[in-house]
């Protein structure tokens, strides 16, 4: 039988912008996305797409790409389709902007998870590179009751267990649980396949499914927020850098050596 | 808002000993706790106990909640969620702190999720309000590029500590405090994960999370190889080498290099970052080093906006005369 594999997926700012386009507008404590640069599938749900069509090229196999948010770039959500994924449902509504309090945000998605009629394996990035929480993958997982292994970077399937190869500080340990289960990746998993022609043919002809808060039919009680944003700025750097130069690099290095070990760093 | 009452640290103490980032936190949460007025204590979790209570007790813990069970001697997240759930059920505090590390970023949200409630992950720092009596952390977001600062609205307030964020607080034997044995009904068939095995792959001598001086290569090296120049100026000041997360992408070190956001936190006294341009995501992970030395061929790099000194300059002029010359200056 066909593993059914579920993928989330988020729109984020493009991480690789300059960073002098980053902007955070003071009075509604929100970053302030640069006209001219496109949103980005954060890079570790890309990584995760990954570790999904990489079951499946050795396996029967589905890959359901699912997201929330208030607006999406369709040109850039539809990139997992032309990878190779199978589909994409984007939970969008007004109601979805909330993305800092990550107890919502898996609320709804185990809510899309539930009327999909559940997975047998949900990969997710290890976190998005926005509000770098960490969480909602997790949360998932707990609303749901599947076995959770953070921080993969290889992923198998075989005989209704999933096994992982997880990052630790100083190598990696291999885990093993029973299908159902959620795993995060990390970018240790390797690069993401690009799209093919073929793939990027087959993602324009593709719809996605799109649902809003009320076809999801949530409970109030599930929406109450759990986390309150009360501030948000730009740390300021007050270090002065000075720059060692002497007649030519080689002279330079000599002289930064010489100025270490007058401060008695070495 | 359901109160709840305490300041509980979710402790480390696998190998027996009180981990360094428990230290951490009890210095976190001394000044919490003593700002709210309620009591600090410590939950650990394993099958001997003893010696680390007795060191969190000396490191400010008032008190010790000793969660002994077999199964907990080993760390396995079913297991310890099932254990520190029973407990914040039972005692209700009214804040938890936990340590960022592999463990407990994962352990912290899960958590969080259990108890119905929200948490604060990766925080740099730690503070109450003082009119509302709320928690508030302060937590790097976007990469690092900018902080914001967030309050929990139910209880208990959980925030996950970034591990180097806080110095250990200072043990003091004297000090006085009470052991409570928590037990806990926890089955084996309750765990839902195995680790079936375990690869090491870090590199030999100095950790880089404990060395004193690292060395540090990026993108601009162009290989693995340049990493040998960087290995034998790192073995003449007696430190270990690192990379940015461009040079482990690349596959030219293992990602137990990584220094990062998403890679490890060091606090060195000296950091010399060679053709790394200083993304706030690299940053994120070594802003606490004392003195930041950066060599790149890029002077609007933004490393020089960080580092104490800079030489712009090709490394492969720079590098060799840098090593020569401290091998002259600390063998003379
Ligand atoms: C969510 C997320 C998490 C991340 N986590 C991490 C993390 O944990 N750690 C991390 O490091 N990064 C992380 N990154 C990536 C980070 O954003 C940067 O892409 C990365 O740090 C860049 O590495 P680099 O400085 O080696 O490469 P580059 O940015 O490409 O810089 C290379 C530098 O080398 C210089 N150079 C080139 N040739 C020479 C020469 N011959 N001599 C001297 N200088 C030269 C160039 O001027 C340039 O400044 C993360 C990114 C995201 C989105």
């Amino acid at each position: 039988m066909a593993v059914k594999i579920g993928v989330l997926a988020k729109q984020v700012l493009d991480p690789e912008m300059p960073m002098a386009a980053f902007r955070i507008d003071g009075d509604t404590k929100k970053v302030v996305p640069p006209p001219n640069i496109p949103p980005v599938v954060n890079g570790f749900d890309e990584n995760a797409v990954e570790a999904a069509l990489k079951i499946k090229d050795g396996q029967e196999a589905t890959v359901t790409v699912i997201s929330t948010g208030t607006a999406f770039a369709l040109d850039v959500m539809k990139k997992p389709l032309s990878m190779g994924a199978d589909e994409l449902v984007l939970l969008q509504d007004d109601a979805f902007q909330n993305t800092i309090d990550s107890f919502l945000t898996a609320q709804l998605l185990a809510a899309a998870i539930r009327k999909l009629g559940g997975f047998d394996l949900i990969i997710c990035g290890r976190q998005a590179s926005d509000w770098d929480n960490a969480q909602v993958p997790l949360g998932v997982a707990e609303i749901l009751g599947m076995a959770c292994i953070s921080l993969g970077k290889k992923v198998d399937v075989q005989d209704g267990k999933v096994r992982v190869e997880r990052i630790i500080p100083d190598g990696y340990e291999v885990v093993e649980a029973p299908l159902p289960a959620l795993v995060t990746v990390s970018n240790e998993l390797g690069q993401p396949r690009y799209p093919t022609l073929r793939g990027i043919m087959a993602a324009t002809r593709k719809k996605p499914t799109i649902w809003s808060a009320a076809d999801l039919g949530l409970d109030a009680s599930d929406s109450a927020p759990r986390i309150t944003l009360r501030d948000l700025f730009v740390p300021v750097s007050d270090q002065e850098c000075e720059i060692i130069e002497g007649e030519d690099a080689a002279d330079s290095g000599r002289l930064l050596a010489l100025k270490l070990r007058e401060d008695k760093i070495i | 808002m359901a109160d709840g009452t305490g300041v509980l640290i979710i402790g480390d103490s696998s190998g027996g000993e009180l981990a360094s980032t428990t230290a951490e936190l009890l210095a976190a949460g001394q000044k919490v706790a003593s700002e709210l007025g309620e009591e600090l204590s410590v939950a650990l979790l394993g099958d001997t106990l003893d010696a680390a209570a007795q060191q969190a007790i000396a490191h400010g813990a008032q008190k010790v909640y000793a969660v002994n069970h077999p199964l907990l001697a080993e760390y396995q997240i079913d297991l310890y969620l099932a254990a520190l759930e029973a407990l914040c059920k039972e005692i209700s505090p009214q804040v938890v702190l936990i340590a960022r590390t592999n463990e407990g970023r994962e352990l912290g949200p899960r958590l969080a999720f259990r108890l119905g409630v929200g948490m604060a992950q990766d925080c740099l720092e730690v503070s109450v309000d003082a009119s509302e009596k709320r928690l508030l952390a302060n937590r790097p977001v976007y990469g690092g590029n900018a902080i914001a600062v967030v309050s929990c609205d139910q209880t208990p307030q959980i925030a996950a500590i970034r591990p180097k964020a806080y110095e250990p607080a200072e043990a003091d034997p004297s000090r006085q405090g009470e052991v409570v044995s928590f037990p806990v009904d926890l089955n084996a068939s309750q765990a839902r994960t195995t680790v079936v095995d375990t690869v090491m792959e870090a590199a030999e001598g100095v950790k880089l999370e404990d060395a004193r001086i690292v060395v540090s290569g990026g993108r601009g090296l162009g290989g693995p190889e340049p990493f040998a120049h960087l290995e034998e100026l790192a073995k003449i000041v007696g430190g270990t080498v690192g990379a940015s997360r461009a040079a482990v992408d690349s596959g030219w070190v293992p990602s137990s290099y990584q220094v990062g956001l998403t890679g490890k936190t060091i606090t060195p006294d000296l950091y010399i970052t060679v053709a790394i341009s200083g993304a706030s995501q690299h940053m994120a992970g070594c802003s606490g080093a004392k003195v930041i030395v950066a060599i790149n061929k890029d002077a609007g790099a933004n490393i020089f906006k960080e580092a104490r000194y800079g030489v712009v300059g090709d490394w492969e002029s720079v590098l060799p005369a840098l090593t020569a010359a401290i091998r002259e200056l600390t063998q003379a």
